[in-house]
């Protein structure tokens, strides 16, 4: 069964239905015109984008119908209150009044806000106000949720709420669409996901394939390198990105290195972990500052 | 290009006069404020101050008191004004502000729906503001019935040629500051010279050439016409000269408002 399927401008990828499939990349990279090719806010240059089997130039409304978004700015309507916001916005989905109020209260209970339900949204936190657009891109009981950075700017806390409830809905086989920078966000809910720049795709994978095969197993990162390090690094032919300061060296044995690198060249500053999506993203979209 | 999708255009708009209809009813006691008290203030300021230098006017062949002769044209400038400042500045809020035109077509309404449902909510606010008002000057006895009762709908029709062209303003300036410049250059001037507070024909000919492009002439001489009962073919030219100006810029905001938003 058709989940999504995307082909234009040169980026081309399918999600299935049920997928947590993510879109990252640096500013700039093409993440957010993507996405609202999907729900038909840009209109498509070219190619073909097709959305639970439709084409989306023919059938937009439909399609509307059933997608939920929460875009990347907030766009609560500041008039209203919480649950006003939501019901509301089922009025724009056609949803009639009554199953609209109950629709909004189950999802209120959902993301813990059932007590403010009266407040203005202004009076809401940051934290909070996330949660509300994510309730209100779910008042049409989506099948498939678009997410553009949806926790972008938030404490520690209030992502992990996000997380969880992204984690349950996931569970409860929603495809879900979503962009992001934080890696650990991407490895955490994508089941797969494309790394983009410039507009075009450079990989595409789950989270621990990319890692396997772009960053190995592990990473001894050590700050300062001498030369005398750097050329040990090199007679032993490790793949590593020399940063200046700092010395990352991509590895399948840390254990073995990080006993050899820390006794005979450096005395402290020197770290060995797990390579993650980070590494990966680096790699791939270099360092250099975007904008 | 211009999207074919962009005028056609379901009952769908309603759900977005809707939520203005909302918004408007929770804080329906200060939007009642103005249409009560603004007549009264210009009747109190005109009646008793300037009419005793003024004295009567002369229309249709027949003397009027001063205050006569601008009751119609306060009704008409509020008319012009709850609709074009609501698509003027509360649209403008609405759409940069707090993203509310982006979050609407994230949902199966499309842009042309979004925006005809801004216009028809301006108009629906200038019938508002005119049904009070109405009440207002009847108690002064100004208003002639039942021919004055096809105000009601007149309003409806005058706020959507203002909110039409307020929504074409809406779609091309850059900041919310830029509105100064249509309303010194178009709106003050149509309050003042369109046969508001003095009669049309005092101006030279040129100046009333000019008063007659102007939408809040038309809507001023079909206002005063009906609050003192006369209904004649003539005034259907002003009619006319409403529904084309709506006609021309509804469609013309429509696609002014989706090369401003789509990206």
């Amino acid at each position: 069964m058709f989940g999504l399927f995307v082909a234009v401008d040169g980026i081309s990828f399918r999600v299935s239905r049920g997928e947590c499939f993510g879109i990252l990349g640096p500013n700039g990279a093409g993440k957010t015109s993507t996405i609202r090719m999907i729900y038909g806010f840009s209109p498509l240059t070219a190619g073909s984008l097709k959305v639970f089997g439709l084409e989306i130039e023919k059938e937009l409304r439909r399609i509307k119908t059933r997608i939920g978004v929460c875009q990347q700015e907030n766009s609560l309507d500041t008039e209203l209150t919480v649950l006003q916001n939501l019901e509301i916005f089922a009025s724009y989905f056609d949803i009639e009044p009554s199953p609209a109020r109950r629709r909004a209260e189950d999802l209120l209970r959902f993301i813990a806000l059932e007590q403010r339900r009266d407040a203005p949204v202004l009076e809401l936190s940051g934290g909070l106000m996330r949660r509300l657009m994510l309730a209100r891109a779910l008042i049409n009981d989506p099948q498939l949720l678009i997410l553009d950075e949806p926790t972008t700017g938030l404490d520690p806390q209030s992502r992990h709420q996000i997380w969880n409830r992204l984690e349950e809905l996931r569970s409860g086989g929603l495809t879900i669409l979503l962009t992001t920078h934080y890696m650990e966000e991407a490895s955490r809910l994508c089941d797969r996901l494309i790394i983009m720049d410039h507009g075009r795709i450079l990989v595409e994978g789950s989270p621990a394939d990319l890692i396997r095969k772009y960053a190995g197993r592990d990473v001894v990162e050590v700050s300062e390198p001498t030369d005398e390090l750097r050329s040990f690094i090199a007679s032993q032919g490790l793949p590593h990105d020399d940063l200046g300061h700092r010395l990352i060296v991509y590895c399948e044995d840390r254990d073995r290195l990080y006993k050899e690198v820390s006794s005979r060249y450096c005395r402290e500053g020197c770290i060995m972990r797990m390579a993650t999506l980070e590494d990966v993203f680096l790699k791939l979209t270099g360092r250099e500052l975007r904008e | 290009m211009i999207d074919k999708r962009l005028f056609g255009i379901s009952r769908r708009f309603l759900h977005v006069w809707k939520r203005n209809l909302t918004v408007y009813r929770k804080n329906w006691k200060i939007s009642f404020l103005p249409p009560i008290l603004e007549p009264l203030f210009y009747l109190l300021a005109f009646g008793v101050g300037l009419s005793a230098l003024v004295g009567s006017i002369q229309y249709r062949g027949s003397e009027i008191s001063y205050i006569a002769f601008i009751a119609p044209a306060l009704i008409s400038i509020n008319i012009m004004y709850n609709a074009f400042f609501e698509t003027t500045y509360s649209s403008f809020v609405r759409m940069y502000y707090q993203k509310t035109f982006d979050a609407m077509m994230a949902t199966p309404l499309f842009i042309g729906e979004v925006i005809t449902g801004e216009i028809v909510w301006g108009a629906t606010k200038s019938m508002i503001a005119t049904l009070i008002m109405l009440g207002v000057i009847s108690l002064f006895g100004l208003i002639d019935y039942p021919a004055g009762l096809v105000i009601i709908p007149l309003s409806f029709l005058g706020g959507l040629a203002f909110g039409a062209i307020g929504m074409y303003f809406t779609s091309i300036v850059s900041h919310i500051d830029i509105f100064n410049l249509p309303i010194f250059l178009f709106i003050t001037p149509m309050f003042l010279f369109s046969g508001t507070f003095f009669p049309l024909e005092t101006l030279p000919a040129w100046a009333q050439q000019i008063s007659y492009v102007l939408p809040l002439t038309h809507l001023v001489s079909l206002v005063r016409a009906l609050s003192f009962g006369v209904i004649e073919p003539s005034l259907a030219l002003h009619v006319l000269y409403l529904v084309v100006f709506t006609l021309v810029f509804s469609p013309w905001s429509l696609v002014k408002m989706q090369k401003r938003l789509i990206k």
